[in-house]
């Protein structure tokens, strides 16, 4: 009696049934699926934060120089010659021996401290080797290396990598990503409560005709069938919303991170979200959508009996 | 085809609503069940229907008994019974077409033979062309039909009804109660609950007799009159 086609037709007309519902009451509709859409809008919202200041910040790895300050005092003839040996070190792509004169000329310049500074005889800067490390030698160990090596020097003060404030920003990019993800899982709570208080509201407005289609011999599954569609519609809905506001958002502040960028000279533009988050976020809005009606109705369903 | 043996049904709330009845009632034939309200009239037919289960006894309808009948296999179970209720239980917001089809939907029929087997059933309780209307634009008696046709549009084993011609003028009882003999006459086994004693009589069906929860007699009243043709 029942083949392939008839099971099709039957949950397209399921499908249509519930849109066809949705469509009837606009408003809720709306409001339900606005709610849904923000819950969902903030966890890619933060998700694109930390991609985009991940792109933004992309080539900072690449770019871990270490600053080797000499003792005061140090001849500047030693400071030269110790350079030629870091030069032809392995690992060391090229050493800028920067002296003490030049840094602090270059203060002075630019500091806007030149009186000051004339009061002060002697020059308090140290002589200062810029080393960058080769291209692979870039790891942490190997960094960690190159720094011993030149911390065992007698006559250098300070190593110092601005790997340091590599670590500490991508400690704090964790730290978003780590919020980002507590932040998902709180708020596809919130959107599995939504879908299912809204189902449960519609599964005890629609009572009577649920009791009947059990009186002719509907199974749990039957009457179940159109709510979860529903569900899965609020989801998707829901999700389509968050798109929407995350595009929004992000097409408002483009052109002030444009302006941000080019000031540091970067040329870095705003990422939006991408095509593979936004059908991760309709597949996981569509998937929270069915799971909050199938709780939702399988915790009313059951309890609505046809009585005589 | 319907055997009740000692079923007793007592309610949540205390109330021993029958004690002890048996009875059986052979394929293809169809009784009334009287007795006054509150006799226990509605509680056996809520037992065939499987809308409740027996505290004691046993219930068999159609080879099954009611009491071991896994949760999962109640649809299945229903779909073999046609129960026409006093109030009808018809969903006021969907067309006499709807109504009627909703057995067959639930059961997954494809919709070609949903659209054949509407019309004959509306056919069959004189209610032709009036798929589209909605419930409440038609008569009490027409509504009671739809019922009916909602009931038999399966081809079930088993009709029960409840009452189904207590909002109904003589007249209008008359002609529902011939839709129900129609029935039995091709093999349906059919249960009716009623109170309407003189509709009983004139029809001379078995009568099970209902009173204080307890089956008081079983009545053969065969006295042909007119309306009624004599088995």
């Amino acid at each position: 009696m029942t083949g392939p086609g008839t099971w099709l037709a039957r949950h397209v007309q399921a499908a249509l049934g519930a849109a066809g519902r949705l469509a009837r009451a606009p408003l809720a509709t709306l409001f339900t699926i606005g709610v849904i859409g923000l819950a969902l809008a903030l966890p890619l919202g933060l998700k694109l934060f930390v991609d985009n200041a991940r792109a933004a910040t992309g080539d900072f790895a690449n770019a871990v120089d270490l600053s080797v300050y000499f003792k005061l005092g140090t001849p500047i003839e030693k400071v030269r010659q110790l350079a030629r040996r870091a030069q032809a070190r392995a690992g060391v792509a090229s050493v800028k021996v920067i002296p003490a004169d030049e840094a602090l000329a270059e203060f002075r310049k630019y500091s806007g401290f030149g009186a000051a500074l004339d009061a002060i005889r002697e020059n308090p800067l140290p002589h200062v080797l810029g080393v960058r490390p080769r291209a692979g030698a870039d790891s942490t160990a190997g960094l960690a290396k190159l720094k011993d090596y030149f911390a065992s020097w007698p006559e250098v003060d300070l190593v110092q990598m601005d790997i340091e404030w590599v670590h500490r920003f991508n400690a704090i990019l964790e730290v978003l990503r780590r919020a980002l993800a507590v932040a998902a899982v709180v708020l596809a709570f919130g959107v599995l409560a939504v879908v299912g208080n809204t189902i449960r509201l519609e599964i005890l407005n629609r009572r009577a005709e649920i009791e009947v289609m059990k009186l002719v011999g509907g199974s749990n599954a039957f009457v179940r069938r159109p709510f979860l569609y529903t569900g899965v519609l609020y989801g998707l809905l829901g999700a389509l919303i968050a798109v929407a506001i995350v595009l929004a958002a992000t097409a408002l502040l483009a052109p002030a991170v444009s302006d941000l960028a080019a000031a540091y000279g970067s040329r870095f533009t705003l990422l939006g979200p991408g095509r593979d988050d936004t059908l991760r976020l309709l597949g996981g809005g569509a998937a929270l959508g069915w799971l909050g009606a199938w709780i939702a109705a399988a915790r009313h369903l059951r309890s609505i009996e046809p009585r005589a | 085809m319907i055997r009740f043996e000692r079923v007793a049904k007592r309610y949540p709330n205390g109330r021993e609503a029958i004690a002890g009845v048996s009875f059986d009632v052979p394929r293809g034939e169809m009784v009334f069940l009287t007795g006054r309200s509150g006799a226990g009239k509605s509680t056996v037919l809520k037992l065939i229907a499987l809308l409740e289960r027996p505290t004691r006894g046993v219930v068999t309808v159609n080879g099954r008994s009611t009491g071991l009948l896994a949760a999962r296999k109640i649809p299945a179970f229903r779909r073999e019974i046609g129960v026409v209720f006093q109030d009808h239980k018809l969903l006021v917001d969907r067309p006499v077409f709807d109504n009627v089809a909703l057995p067959l939907i639930v059961a997954d029929t494809p919709l070609r033979e949903i659209d054949k087997r509407v019309r004959a059933a509306l056919d069959q309780v004189g209610l032709l062309g009036k798929e589209r209307l909605l419930p409440l634009e038609l008569s009490i008696g027409e509504q009671q039909r739809v019922g009916i046709a909602r009931a038999v549009i399966t081809k079930p084993a088993v009709l029960i009804a409840d009452e189904p011609t207590g909002n109904l003028d003589p007249e209008l009882a008359l002609e529902v109660m011939n839709v129900f003999r129609r029935f039995q006459e091709v093999g349906t086994t059919v249960m009716v609950a009623t109170h309407d004693m003189h509709l009983v009589r004139e029809f001379g069906k078995r009568e099970i007799v209902l009173e204080g929860g307890h089956v008081r007699g079983v009545e053969d009243v065969r006295v042909p009159t007119i309306g009624a043709a004599a088995p």
